[in-house]
């Protein structure tokens, strides 16, 4: 392990919100964690892994995360993931990786209409990716969700394939927002990108809560270290 | 040239949002036995003639405009 910290880029897009509490969450497990404004176009130099943060960008016009998708630093975002460059998004992060087909599905309004914010259980269902690598399959993680579309859906045979595939990450302990098979986390194939609803950035510190989140973000932070190396 | 977009919720999709719609209508009494609902985007764009336009909105639709994994759309183009 060297001794630097891995340059972790957060996008901040207008109206994101979970931007500093996702810096504060990174540097804390060891990351060189920097705000990056959604305008530029390119990634700091030697960035080792990329947070879209939780939010509500661009007003969730249109849909969460349908315009985000489109800002400049996205291109940017997107080739990193190609290289196989580790990508985190959170909660209107999750969104945004849907929308720009970065991940599988949509966020659709919870079923029951109501914003939900509270501390949740998720199951790890796979742990073939950089950010579960090292939990067991079914530890419980606490970790607290909020948000008012977060019930991910698919078509039953793109649920079925991600099933098979290990790609399904985290499972809700308790049906929260109506998402197909309780999903709350899903990845791409390689493992390297995952979306998830409920906020781990926000559940790292035994003072404030719960902390399923450190997990996680370790993993995060371990990947953009590799990867600051390889992919940089 | 102005079109009109309508977005619905796909046939089969969840739509709590009708649900609700549907529920509190009823409540006022109306006979409603289901309501869904949409989205509706008005457009002016400059296009040569409305079969130019109706191609150019059904881009925006698939770039921008509808989510066709749970939406479907239906385009109105009104001649100047």
């Amino acid at each position: 392990m060297s001794g630097d910290a891995p340059l972790v880029a957060v996008v901040r897009f207008p109206g994101s919100n979970d931007d500093g509490d996702a810096v504060l969450a990174l540097s804390m497990l060891g990351a060189d964690a920097r705000l990056v404004w959604h305008r530029d176009r390119e990634l700091p130099d030697r960035t080792g892994g990329v947070v879209l943060p939780g939010g509500f960008s661009f007003g969730d016009y249109l849909r969460c995360g349908a315009i985000a998708r489109f800002a400049p630093i996205m291109e940017a975002v997107r080739a990193f993931a190609a290289e196989g460059g580790p990508v985190l998004g959170i909660c209107n992060g999750f969104q945004i990786l849907c929308e720009a087909a970065l991940l599988p599905g949509v966020l659709r309004p919870n079923r029951q209409l109501e914003f939900v914010c509270r501390d949740v259980t998720v199951l790890v269902e796979s742990t073939s990716t950089v950010f579960t690598a090292s939990c067991a399959p079914g530890d419980p993680l606490v970790i607290p969700i909020k948000h008012g579309e977060g019930s991910w859906f698919a078509d039953r045979e793109t649920v079925a394939e991600l099933e098979a595939a290990g790609r399904v990450v985290l499972r809700y302990e308790d049906d929260v927002n109506g998402a197909v098979e309780r999903i709350a986390g899903v990845a791409n194939e390689a493992g390297t990108v995952l979306g998830l609803m409920p906020h781990p950035e926000h559940a790292v510190d035994p003072l404030l809560g719960p902390v399923g989140g450190i997990p996680i973000l370790r993993g995060f932070v371990e990947a953009a270290r590799t990867a600051s190396i390889v992919v940089a | 040239m102005r079109a009109t977009v309508l977005v619905r919720p796909k046939d089969g999709i969840l739509d709590p949002q009708g649900e609700a719609v549907g529920a509190s209508l009823r409540t006022l009494g109306f006979a409603v036995s289901r309501a869904r609902v949409g989205r509706l985007v008005d457009l002016e764009l400059d296009a040569a003639d409305a079969a130019s336009a109706r191609e150019e909105v059904e881009r925006m639709c698939t770039e921008l405009l509808s989510n066709p994994l749970i939406e479907s759309v239906e385009i109105q183009v009104l001649e100047p």
